[in-house]
């Protein structure tokens, strides 16, 4: 042992004249198999990933990147705009289109400084600047009429106190302003009973439209505006934001590669459970007689005297609304009928009731439809509640798999289904974990990703966006609709699309209040 | 007597160089040859933990650290939270993570630099641990198994590479023998 060590010392020492001795060497190296191991652990499960992913990549073709934004048509010459409305969405329509009040902007430095996690006026302000002028305001608030000038005046985009531009003109009748040699299109934001109104005044003075939707109030001046709008070759978009929504784009690009194989039922619904969700909204403390020219807000509608109740919260009154058909159902119905081409239902039955809400409304805050679509052998149930805010997601069923949409998409293979009855088998596919998964913002999709990803992908937390930018559907879609005028097509949410949404609606609205099963006649193009 | 000193309060000075010597200075013999097994074992099976950790992020383009730094509860969530919100900040901490875990395990399964290994290996593990505490009224989305009180597996990692520190193994089996047989030696 001794001699052992002295051999060691002196091995050692000779070490340093002569380089590092074997055993030292051995020693030294002794962990490198392990990496040797490692590698080849490596390689392995990468094969095995890799082999997986080309698998899965067979079963569901979709790609994986996110919708690119679609680049803007300039002519150079700014699209000379009026707005109707500058009631809550009148607002948000002028800031997507990038007019904000400056009292918003105020807000939204506020916030940012009180949380500088809140990136809503940075976001705001990279927004494109879309090339119009808005020459033409008109509302019959004068409160509102007034800060709408102001924002349209706003074209920097500038906090209270910044500089503007010039105050546009604004006008007392809707009619006025549609009359205005200096304005090539309108966005109109006013009440329901006055979208088709205007819109067919407009399109007749070759007008341009953005609508806010339900396309219409009654069933006559849905066909009469699509007459308008064909005859005079304006370029319509009804305001469905949600066409520009990724995960729907996505979703229509799932349905048309017949990921889902035969579809039978969609499930969708409205969960709200707030004040301002049921359309009881403030009431503006400058409003009266003298401020609010209540005889044009009336226009078609019933008479009934002044009331502040109605002006702001008309929502809540058949007189001037559509209810839950026209407000909240034509979202989801808009949203199906872009990914799945459902066209007009066959037949549709409602029942609703006023059961919470108990404020002298007309109009349902609980409300069911059922449509069938016998041309598609499906149906379409919405369900909705004013006064609950249970999450219930939108979710298409098919016999091979079915699709949860919401900004996310999630689609998971049926246990049963036929398609992938195989994969099932060969443990390819877990009908519990989602076989494709797509979350906006997020560079790929997964689905098939590692289960950290899959965890956060069930529970929705969204992957901040990183490379792409937060965008304002709103936003996309005027834009779309600018740089349709631009280019002269025909956007999204067209006339043929809204003349859908709006008979879907009347029928679910017809088949309430007559509390009867509502029928479509094909071949007469009519409601029966 | 040479293991006792690593217990003396010299140790907790965090001087890095002595950190580092440390693993230089230690004279061999004093491990049964199953203790110097096992804890050889031990800093290879870490090592292999934290060199796939790395790797695996370096390997995956789409992963971030952003979804675990938002995920972040407790005391520190809002410091880990707002370095979310910052993309240099998640540039820097995405880069950290990558190599720093890659570096470590591999220090850790070679043998090199494995003192300080182990230490940036503490450091690290403890911002995984003051992101997500696991305290009895914080829950999170991250990790996804079980629920702790106080003690998780972050927490017994730290202590286990603690551990490793002061039983060093990497001159005896790893490629910082021969530093120390070069330091010794001058």
């Amino acid at each position: 042992m001794k001699k052992n060590h002295i051999h060691k010392n002196i091995t050692a020492s000779s070490t340093s004249a002569q380089g590092i001795d074997r055993r030292d060497l051995i020693k030294g190296l002794a962990a490198l198999p392990v990496l040797g191991l490692f590698s080849a652990a490596w390689l392995k499960k990468n094969n095995i990933d890799k082999t997986f992913r080309e698998q899965m990549r067979e079963v569901v073709n979709l790609t994986a990147q996110p919708v690119e934004l679609a680049p803007s048509v300039k002519d150079g010459k700014p699209l000379r705009i009026g707005v109707i409305g500058f009631g809550i969405r009148g607002k948000q329509l002028m800031r997507a289109a990038g007019y904000p009040e400056p009292s918003w902007i105020d807000e939204q430095i506020k916030a940012h400084r009180e949380n500088k996690q809140n990136k809503n006026y940075q976001d705001y302000m990279d927004q494109e600047q879309l090339n119009i002028e808005i020459n033409g305001v008109c509302d019959v608030f004068s409160v509102y009429s007034n800060a709408s000038a102001v924002a349209a005046s706003n074209i920097h985009r500038e906090k209270t106190g910044g500089k503007m531009g010039k105050i546009p003109r604004q006008y007392k009748t809707y009619l006025e302003l549609l009359d205005a040699q200096d304005i090539d299109a309108v966005i109109i934001a006013a009440p329901d009973h006055w979208h088709a109104t205007m819109a067919i005044e407009a399109a007749k003075r070759g007008k341009h439209v953005y609508c806010e939707k339900p396309v219409s109030w009654t069933v006559p001046e849905t066909y009469e505006l699509v007459k308008a709008v064909k005859e005079n070759g304006v370029v319509f978009q009804l305001g469905h934001q949600g066409r520009q929504t990724e995960s729907y784009i996505k979703a229509k690009e799932a349905i048309d590669k017949n990921i889902l194989g035969k579809v039978s039922l969609i499930e969708v619904c409205t969960n709200r459970n707030d004040p301002n969700g049921a359309w009881v909204y403030d009431i503006h403390p400058e409003a009266n007689p003298q401020t609010i020219d209540w005889n044009q807000f009336l226009g078609k509608a019933p008479f009934h005297e002044f009331s502040l109740e109605r002006f702001f919260r008309w929502r809540c009154w058949w007189d001037y609304s559509t209810g839950l058909n026209g407000d909240l159902l034509t979202h989801e119905y808009d949203a199906m009928n872009q990914i799945l081409n459902l066209g007009i239902p066959s037949s549709v039955v409602s029942s609703g009731g006023i059961y919470f809400f108990k404020d002298g409304r007309t109009v349902p805050d609980v409300l069911q439809v059922a449509m069938e679509f016998s041309q598609h052998e499906l149906s379409f149930l919405y369900s909705a509640t004013l006064a609950s805010s249970r999450s219930r997601g939108k979710v298409i069923m098919g016999h091979d798999a079915n699709m949860e949409i919401s900004d996310r998409l999630v689609i998971n293979a049926d246990r049963d289904s036929t398609q992938y009855k195989d994969k099932i088998k060969e443990g390819l596919i877990d009908p519990n974990v989602p076989i494709y998964s797509f979350t906006p913002g997020k560079k790929g999709a997964d689905g098939f990703a590692t289960p950290t990803e899959q965890y956060f992908a069930s529970r929705g937390l969204l992957f901040t966006y990183r490379n792409g930018q937060r965008v304002d559907t709103t936003h996309l879609h005027v834009k779309e609709w600018i740089n349709c005028i631009r280019a002269s097509i025909q956007p999204s949410c067209n006339i043929d699309q809204a003349f859908q949404e709006g008979i879907s609606a009347h029928m679910s609205t017809k088949a309430l209040l007559e509390n009867r099963r509502v029928f479509w006649d094909k071949d007469k193009n009519e409601i029966i | 007597m040479v293991l006792s000193s690593f217990y003396s309060k010299r140790f907790f000075r965090f001087d890095l160089l002595k950190i580092y010597c440390m693993a230089n200075t230690i004279t061999t013999g004093k491990y049964t040859n199953m203790q110097a097994f096992l804890l050889v074992t031990l800093r290879l099976v870490i090592g292999w933990y934290f060199l796939y950790e790395g790797l695996v992020k370096i390997f995956n383009p789409d992963w971030s650290s952003i979804g675990y730094l938002m995920d972040s509860g407790g005391i520190c969530s809002k410091m880990f939270q707002s370095m979310a919100n910052n993309d240099h900040w998640v540039a820097i901490i995405d880069f950290l993570n990558k190599w720093g875990l890659t570096f470590i395990g591999l220090g850790l399964i070679l043998g090199l630099f494995t003192q300080l290994a182990l230490f940036f290996g503490v450091l690290l593990l403890m911002l995984y641990y003051f992101s997500h505490p696991p305290l009895a009224s914080v829950s999170y989305i991250m990790p996804q198994e079980g629920s702790y009180l106080w003690v998780n597996k972050t927490l017994i990692e730290i202590f286990t590479l603690a551990l490793l520190m002061v039983f060093p193994t990497s001159h005896i089996i790893g490629l910082d023998r021969f530093f120390r047989k070069n330091i010794n030696n001058k």
